[in-house]
């Protein structure tokens, strides 16, 4: 009883309190936080909680900060700004990691669009053998196996992963674009 | 044919043609951008000006397999793929040289012979567009940087340890051999130089030591004391770290990485 009736005293946080809390909880989280896991622990209700995230985020653009806070890979994170990457870059002595290779760009768009998707499926449409792109991006942990296909061989389908989202600076999946909007732009 | 072979128009020589080798028996040649069948024939109709709706099959098909023997000029075994596409071209080349036969009926459609052809290079094109997009947002990614690591004790397991928490352990050893040691007189003790030959020698060996199962295999004080001496000398000699996974746990001797 007294632990229920401390938790309701604990939910009467003004908005302002409910922002500098989260912003705490964002900052010291390693990986993108997950409005799920700031409900559970502030036992507020999810609207108020995303009300709260779009004030604090709002916050940093309106004073022009160097950080911002943005949703990524299914979770909030505090990151610096593009606009100070060289900066950044010569702090930290780190040079741009190795792009992947247009062959492993390409596997990985159809494997993005298509998932869950199988190896022949993805040869079929680039029309050269993927296998080492598939495993130089399963190194890389931009794709995970999704099961076997229920079908002659039971092939290995494959999808993305969640690393894939935030390597690629995406909230989820469907913030994808139409892959249709790519037809004529090779043109 | 060499003389057919010079004449190509292609740029191909200007771009530094490359022969990558995939695995033991397995060589690709890599020239410019081309990634498979589907990428050289979307570069083929673009060159072309053609209309990817209307491709001019017997040209393109020509262009096609001017570049197969231009790699076969390099004698480089032609990838299967390429193969397949140009059999794939040259069929299509013949089906549309064949007269349309009148159907009876006139209802069904005749599906121009192109069509399949069309729908893949137009599928693999959008593809090769998301690609880029996704190349893009990479670059942009990049130029983006999130908090670094807590150093918590759970994602830092190596603190370091003090000369004072080695000091510590070795009074805890040297207590418990008070109680075990009643009495012994051994004649052939070990000197100190042996002693950090020995300890060195066990370090190469296995890389790290740990002090707390070393110090217990000591048979005397006198054993004891000189193991310890040697700890002392080897951390000041040479490149060693003394590592201590938790607070109070075991200490371990490691041999530090050589500098490159």
């Amino acid at each position: 009883m007294t632990e229920a009736a401390a938790k309701t005293e604990e939910v009467r946080r003004s908005i302002g309190e409910l922002v500098a809390v989260i912003e705490a909880l964002v900052y010291v989280s390693d990986e993108p936080l997950a409005v799920r896991a700031l409900i559970q622990i502030l036992q507020e209700d999810k609207d108020t909680i995303e009300a709260a995230l779009e004030k604090l985020s709002a916050e940093y653009d309106e004073r022009e900060s160097g950080l911002q806070l943005r949703e990524i890979g299914g979770g909030w994170q505090i990151a610096t700004r593009t606009e100070h990457h060289e900066e950044i870059r010569e702090l930290l002595k780190a040079q741009p990691s190795a792009k992947l290779s247009l062959a492993s760009l390409e596997t990985l768009s159809v494997i993005a669009y298509k998932q869950p998707v199988t190896v022949p499926e993805i040869m079929d449409i680039r029309g050269v053998q993927s296998a080492s792109s598939i495993k130089t991006l399963l190194d890389k942990r931009l794709i995970t196996s999704k099961g076997r296909k229920e079908t002659v061989g039971r092939p290995m389908q494959y999808g993305t992963s969640r690393d894939f989202l935030i390597q690629f600076g995406l909230k989820d999946l469907s913030e994808l674009p139409s892959v249709e909007d790519f037809e004529d732009l090779v043109q | 044919m060499e003389q057919q072979t010079e004449q190509i128009k292609f740029d191909f020589d200007t771009v530094e043609a490359q022969i990558v080798r995939k695995s033991s028996d397995q060589f690709m040649l890599h020239m410019g951008e081309f990634d498979g069948p589907l990428d050289l024939l979307l570069y083929l109709i673009r060159r072309e000006e053609a209309n990817i709706f209307d491709i001019p099959v017997a040209k393109i098909t020509d262009e096609y397999l001017r570049y197969i023997k231009l790699m076969k000029s390099y004698d480089i075994a032609v990838a299967a793929e390429f193969i397949v596409m140009a059999a794939t071209l040259i069929e299509i080349k013949s089906r549309m040289l064949l007269p349309v036969e009148p159907s009876l009926d006139g209802e069904e459609e005749i599906e121009d012979p192109r069509q399949e052809l069309v729908d893949r290079l137009l599928e693999y094109q959008q593809y090769k567009g998301a690609a880029e997009m996704l190349w893009s947002r990479a670059t942009v990614e990049q130029a983006v940087f999130p908090r670094g690591r807590i150093e918590s004790d759970e994602n830092n397991l190596e603190v370091s340890a003090t000369i004072f928490d080695l000091f510590e352990k070795f009074q805890q050893i040297i207590d418990r051999h008070k109680e075990e040691i009643k009495m012994e007189i051994k004649r052939d003790e070990m000197t100190l130089s042996e002693m950090i030959a020995d300890m060195k020698s066990r370090l190469l060996k296995n890389k790290e030591l740990n002090l707390m199962e070393m110090f217990a295999e000591m048979k005397s004080r006198h054993e004891l004391v000189l193991a310890f001496i040697s700890v002392l000398e080897i951390v000041k000699v040479e490149s060693v770290r003394l590592i201590q996974e938790r607070t109070f746990g075991d200490i371990i001797l490691r041999l530090a990485p050589q500098p490159a």
